[in-house]
């Protein structure tokens, strides 16, 4: 692991990776989406990933907004689709790096199937969930991921429903990278993604943030600075646990830390293999290696075969 | 727009027996399609099959995803990741499909979507051919927005319609529908497939000036505005929300105005252009059948039949049924007695022949709800009827 170095960014290295004339942005004083954007740029700026070969996906919500402020090929999804859109955009393309960065109701609730599917594949994805326990846009209604009890505005008397613990789901359905941080912890955050990012496979990093306008404010558990504060005195970097022990309850404690990192081939990786063995190792997706490669004799042959009367040989 | 001839990898010349499933996947892959999502559903999923079993030798990309929603939201990604994307469904799934038709519509993403009508509504008649989607192909996802729909009547127009919709969806940056049926789409039949040399593909129109000069979008009511491919350095953004010709979020009514109305006139400003119909002995005529698809191959029964009785029958054949060939139609209900519409569902494209005739001639829906194509003596009996 690298050791993070003290050299924070100057306002002109963000601003290269921002779109700065849509600047101011729509989020809350004390939201932690922003703190978001900061560490991921940074963290794209540390890893040396071409900043014209990394995508933007987002889908609806207060998060779905990240892909319109940064400054990559960047795609405003549909609610909750960010993840199969980024999957054609990187089997599309596979040089890019595809990062999708949006909330808890979008990826888990409305986009949970192609959470689960992205993960079961190992595709080439990074994905940023911030985890604001809430749908924010809409005005605070109960999400898959907000704690036992917490109310919400579809909740007024609490939530009586069993939330998701998201690195549990994120390593039971596959994926090769799942970490957890709180927008507290921007220095860990910076470092996840950067490693995210130089790694391939499906990669999950959910950080926990503070809603001061809805979820914490109708709780009634302070502000931005109280919720930093929380996951201050709450948090427990617990690399390497279990992912089963790392539910969150309602002001509880919040495990934190690189829960899984395995190596295993991904889907391109996969998809490849398996048609090397069919066509042969010239084989290359979206490759040039038909038929200018064929030998002449085969040509030969093939010629004879369509000088015939029928057939093309795929009927 | 820049037009070469087809990729000889993709393009399996010869004379084929195949169904026209297949012939999409066909046509697709002469198209230069190199990129297919789907999900698997009755009576399309041959279609899916070819293609995965083609896609190792021409180095194309196919994926079964895990529904009809991410199998169009992929097709979107695709796009902007540069290859041609098209997929393959039936009712249910075109259902499913429709939120993202919306984005595909609003960012002016080029796809393609074959629909291999079956009975519904709901699960309906999985097995069995309809022409129901006809309306949800044009208005099924919500707000204002275009699209041009194409329906073969044969595995050979399979083929034929499904690398003239690839071409469409570039040359004016829209989804594109092949409105099929569980007949044409089972049906086996002699499909040539021409030398790669005779076929006409139009590439993507890439941009290529200056990065500051990229504009995702241009409404000037026309389409085929230049796109760029994620990686190329453009940094575009796109989004459903209204937006400017950077693509920004512009959340304004009069910006609104400005979108809606490029994405419907790009289309419809286009139309003479864009539509394709096959006339028979329409000069003269007293009666006119109008159909497509699978019906338009029943009606030539029927009209034998009403011809033997001395009858003035003319066919109209809708190739291209969105846009809709308003302007032939005024013209033609200035000139015959009845309009005769047979369609297989319970009176949908008959709707908008009324609307163009506006009382000019009789108008009569010849409906069947789905599950088989018309008993053609339904159809004579039509004509005979607006004869008298």
């Amino acid at each position: 692991m690298n050791v993070m170095t003290a050299d924070v960014p100057s306002e002109d290295r963000f601003a290269a990776m921002l779109r700065t004339e849509r600047m101011p942005h729509i989020w809350c004083p004390g939201c932690g989406i922003g703190s978001v954007v900061t560490c991921f740029i940074d963290a794209v700026r540390r890893s040396g990933v071409d900043q014209d070969k990394l995508a933007v996906v987002s889908g609806i919500g207060c998060s779905g907004r990240v892909a319109g402020y940064v400054n990559f090929d960047s795609i405003h999804a549909t609610h909750g689709r960010a993840i199969p859109v980024a999957t054609g955009l990187k089997l599309a393309n596979p040089e890019l790096t595809v990062v999708v960065i949006s909330g808890d109701g979008d990826l888990i609730s409305i986009g949970g199937n192609h959470f689960v599917h992205a993960a079961r594949r190992n595709m080439d994805l990074v994905v940023i969930c911030i985890n604001n326990f809430t749908y924010g846009m809409t005005g605070g209604q109960v999400t898959p991921t907000t704690p036992g009890s917490a109310t919400a505005s579809t909740t007024p008397y609490g939530n009586y429903e069993y939330p998701l613990t998201l690195p549990f789901l994120a390593d039971a359905c596959g994926a090769s990278y799942v970490a957890r941080w709180t927008s507290l912890h921007a220095r860990n955050i910076t470092q996840s993604v950067e490693e995210a990012l130089t790694r391939r496979g499906f990669s999950f990093i959910e950080v926990i943030t503070p809603c001061t306008t809805l979820y914490l404010r109708r709780n009634r558990l302070g502000d931005g600075v109280d919720a930093l504060q929380y996951y201050q005195n709450n948090s427990e970097i617990l690399h390497g646990i279990d992912t089963r022990e790392t539910a969150i309850e309602l002001q509880g404690k919040i495990a934190v830390g690189k829960f899984v990192d395995r190596e295993k081939p991904t889907y391109l990786d996969a998809v490849t293999r398996c048609n090397a063995k069919v066509i042969g190792d010239d084989y290359q997706l979206y490759g040039k290696t038909e038929p200018e490669k064929k030998s002449a004799e085969a040509k030969k042959t093939e010629d004879q075969v369509t000088a015939g009367p029928v057939s093309g040989g795929h009927s | 727009m820049n037009i070469v001839h087809a990729d000889p990898r993709g393009v399996d010349s010869g004379a084929h027996f195949m169904d026209g499933d297949h012939a999409i996947a066909e046509g697709a892959l002469a198209a230069g399609c190199r990129f297919f999502a789907g999900y698997p559903i009755t009576p399309s999923t041959e279609t899916a099959e070819r293609f995965a079993e083609r896609a190792p030798e021409v180095g194309a990309m196919f994926i079964q995803m895990e529904d009809e929603i991410a199998s169009i939201a992929a097709l979107i990604g695709a796009a902007w990741g540069g290859q041609k994307a098209m997929t393959v469904t039936s009712g249910p799934g075109f259902s499913l499909m429709m939120e993202n038709i919306g984005l595909a519509a609003m960012t002016e993403t080029p796809i393609v979507l074959a629909n291999v009508q079956r009975g519904g509504p709901s699960t309906g008649l999985p097995t069995l051919t309809a022409q129901q989607d006809m309306f949800q192909a044009r208005f099924g996802s919500h707000g204002d927005y275009n699209i041009i729909a194409l329906c073969p009547d044969s595995p050979q127009e399979c083929f034929d319609l499904t690398v003239e919709a690839f071409n469409l969806a570039e040359t004016y940056r829209t989804p594109v529908f092949i409105m099929t049926d569980e007949t044409v789409g089972h049906m086996h039949e002699k499909v040539v497939i021409p030398p790669a040399d005779h076929i006409k593909v139009v590439e993507r129109n890439l941009f290529t000036g200056p990065k500051e000069d990229f504009r995702p979008y241009r409404f000037d009511s026309q389409g085929g505005h230049p796109m760029a491919r994620a990686g190329a350095g453009y940094r575009f953004h796109i989004t459903g929300l209204t937006h400017d010709e950077r693509g920004y979020p512009v959340m304004t009514a009069a910006q609104n105005q400005v979108v809606v109305t490029h994405l419907i006139e790009k289309i419809n400003g286009n139309a003479e252009c864009i539509i394709r119909l096959e006339e028979d002995q329409v000069e003269g005529a007293e009666v006119l059948v109008i159909s497509y698809g699978i019906t338009s191959r029943i009606a030539v029964r029927a009209i034998a039949e009403a011809r033997k009785k001395d009858i003035k029958v003319g066919a109209l054949r809708l190739i291209t049924v969105w846009p809709f060939c308003e302007r032939r139609i005024r013209e033609l209900a200035g000139q015959v007695r009845a309009m005769v519409v047979a369609e297989i569902n319970y009176g949908q494209m008959v709707r908008e022949v009324e609307r163009c005739a506006a009382g000019r001639c009789r108008v009569i829906s010849v409906n069947h709800c789905g599950g088989a194509v018309h008993d053609p003596a339904v159809i004579t009996q039509a004509i005979e009827e607006a004869c008298r």
